[in-house]
């Protein structure tokens, strides 16, 4: 199996406050990786330090086989980030605009956009069925459809993996069904590979085929083929009141 | 109304202005939309102390503006960064100390006060060519540079974490950019004037903002808004006596204030029409 990211000895503080302490973690070509955890455990952190936004204290990170620092093939990223739909609603951009903005590194400094480019900003807005939105104001849309313009932004360079922050929080549960779906699809029909932090336990375990718990500043990783031992599992990052109630979205 | 053109400092005043007309609403829309709109009055107010600095050393004032504004865009950066929890304190230091420094300046050399006025609120009989001609080669060569950094400057706008994890060099354009300001704003002094040079960055973009539907649209209205105010301001400064940088920002208010009403208005009569 292929590595896409490996996490290796990682620790991170903030403030000389722990949050991370010694995380390991490997993320396999066509995983679909649910990351939770309670509040503060540190998940947005684990892929903040993925991302190279936040530098680890010790430890490394290697992204598709190569040392993160040297790493500079960003077009194979896709990035939805926490509350990505709480911007400023009063800026004038198109939905077209903003998905466009994500090919700008890969067309260069000074060069203008083709129309080669609108084709990829549409087939990318098709995918999440946004299409027919291309000129409309993205404030004027509804949190799910802005969700769903952003993740559209992700995906125009076709990348191989796809990091989705709390992608949930702010989304009614008719977009929320939407979404999941719409993830699934992204796995299983364009091979995109997922990593996901999401405080929505109950579907995330559902959902995804590999779930990364956090909890006490550590990562314990399991194959989510049992659900009696993913609730194990989270009885143990949780504590023992924890019980996993599954929800069909 | 042709007798304006025979006169050569309207012939600069309205070249410098039509360049300033540009550059003002360029820059500012990007400030208004990062919300970074205090820092036009922050460096403008370096680059009065820079021109009374001018004055004072017998040097050309608009050249050691701009050393000034320059080098203040470059501390607020580096201050920013220093106080990344409290943004604006970098640019209420940068303020306080240009506001001292030209203070200190203007009151050392008591007969500087004459000359200021015009750097203090616009006054287009004073648009020398070395002016002109300044402002006309620098405000290309930033208006360029805008045009051709557009697209990476919208993305840093929208989404400056999003743009750093694309691949786009948000650092480098950010320094650029910076500079890019303290340049427009020393170079519209002498049209508009150190304290209302902010006015003409934010003002514009606040009208196209109102109507605009998409950022592309935003920017060309903002200069289409601008270019009237300044254009109209010089004019009827002209014929009125007035100073020409009130003229201009006062011109812009009144464009504002009939975007919202003729918006308002046919915003009820189509409410009206689905009744």
């Amino acid at each position: 199996m292929v590595e896409l990211v490996e996490v290796k000895n990682v620790s991170f503080g903030y403030d000389g406050n722990l949050v991370l302490d010694n995380i390991n973690l490997i993320v396999y070509e066509g995983d679909y990786i649910g990351v939770v955890g309670p509040n503060g455990s540190g998940k947005s952190t684990l892929i903040k330090i993925m991302l190279n936004i936040l530098k680890p204290s010790k430890g490394s990170v290697k992204l598709l086989g190569r040392d993160i620092n040297r790493f500079n093939e960003w077009e194979q990223i896709g990035y939805v980030r926490q509350k990505a739909t709480s911007f400023n609603t009063g800026f004038p951009a198109t939905v077209e605009e903003i998905v466009s903005a994500n090919l700008y590194p890969r067309i260069g400094l000074f060069k203008p956009i083709r129309a080669e480019h609108r084709e990829q900003v549409y087939k990318a807005l098709g995918i999440v069925k946004m299409d027919s939105y291309g000129r409309r104001l993205i404030g004027n849309l509804s949190g799910g459809q802005q969700q769903r313009v952003f993740i559209a932004r992700a995906l125009v360079n076709s990348p191989r993996i796809l990091f989705l922050d709390e992608p949930t929080v702010g989304i009614d549960l008719n977009s929320q069904r939407e979404f999941y779906h719409l993830m699934e699809r992204l796995n299983t029909e364009f091979s995109i590979t997922i990593v996901m932090v999401s405080h929505d336990i109950g579907v995330i375990t559902e959902k995804v085929n590999r779930i990364a718990c956090m909890g006490d500043k550590k990562l314990i990783c399991h194959k989510s083929d049992s659900r009696p031992q993913i609730s194990d599992l989270l009885k143990k990052v949780y504590g023992d009141k924890m019980n996993l109630l599954i929800h069909h979205h | 109304m042709l007798e304006l053109l025979q006169y050569s400092f309207m012939q600069r005043a309205l070249m410098a202005g039509a360049i300033v007309g540009i550059l003002c609403p360029l820059i500012g829309i990007f400030l208004v939309l990062r919300r970074m709109s205090l820092i036009g009055d922050s460096l403008s107010h370096v680059a009065l102390s820079g021109v009374a600095a001018g004055i004072v050393s017998g040097l050309y004032p608009l050249t050691t503006a701009l050393a000034f504004s320059v080098l203040a865009a470059l501390c607020i950066e580096a201050l920013r960064k220093r106080y990344t929890e409290y943004a604006e304190l970098a640019l209420a230091i940068i303020l306080s100390a240009g506001i001292g420094i030209a203070v200190v300046l203007i009151s050392w050399a008591k007969s500087i006060n004459i000359d200021l006025f015009g750097y203090l609120f616009g006054n287009i009989l004073t648009v020398r060519p070395t002016d002109m001609w300044l402002i006309s080669v620098l405000g290309i060569f930033i208006i360029g540079f805008v045009r051709l950094l557009y697209k990476e400057l919208f993305f840093i706008a929208f989404d400056e974490e999003g743009a750093g994890i694309a691949g786009i060099p948000v650092r480098g354009i950010n320094l650029f950019f910076i500079v890019f300001i303290a340049m427009t704003i020393t170079l519209s002094m002498r049209i508009v004037g150190a304290l209302l040079v902010s006015s003409l960055m934010v003002i514009p973009v606040a009208a196209s903002l109102q109507i605009a539907k998409s950022f592309k649209q935003a920017v060309v209205l903002s200069v289409i808004f601008a270019e009237i105010s300044v254009i109209l301001g010089i004019i009827v400064s002209y014929y009125l006596e007035l100073a020409s940088g009130g003229t201009i920002v006062l011109l812009s208010v009144l464009l504002l204030l009939s975007v919202i009403t003729i918006k308002n208005i046919l915003h009820w009569f189509l409410l009206q029409s689905r009744q």
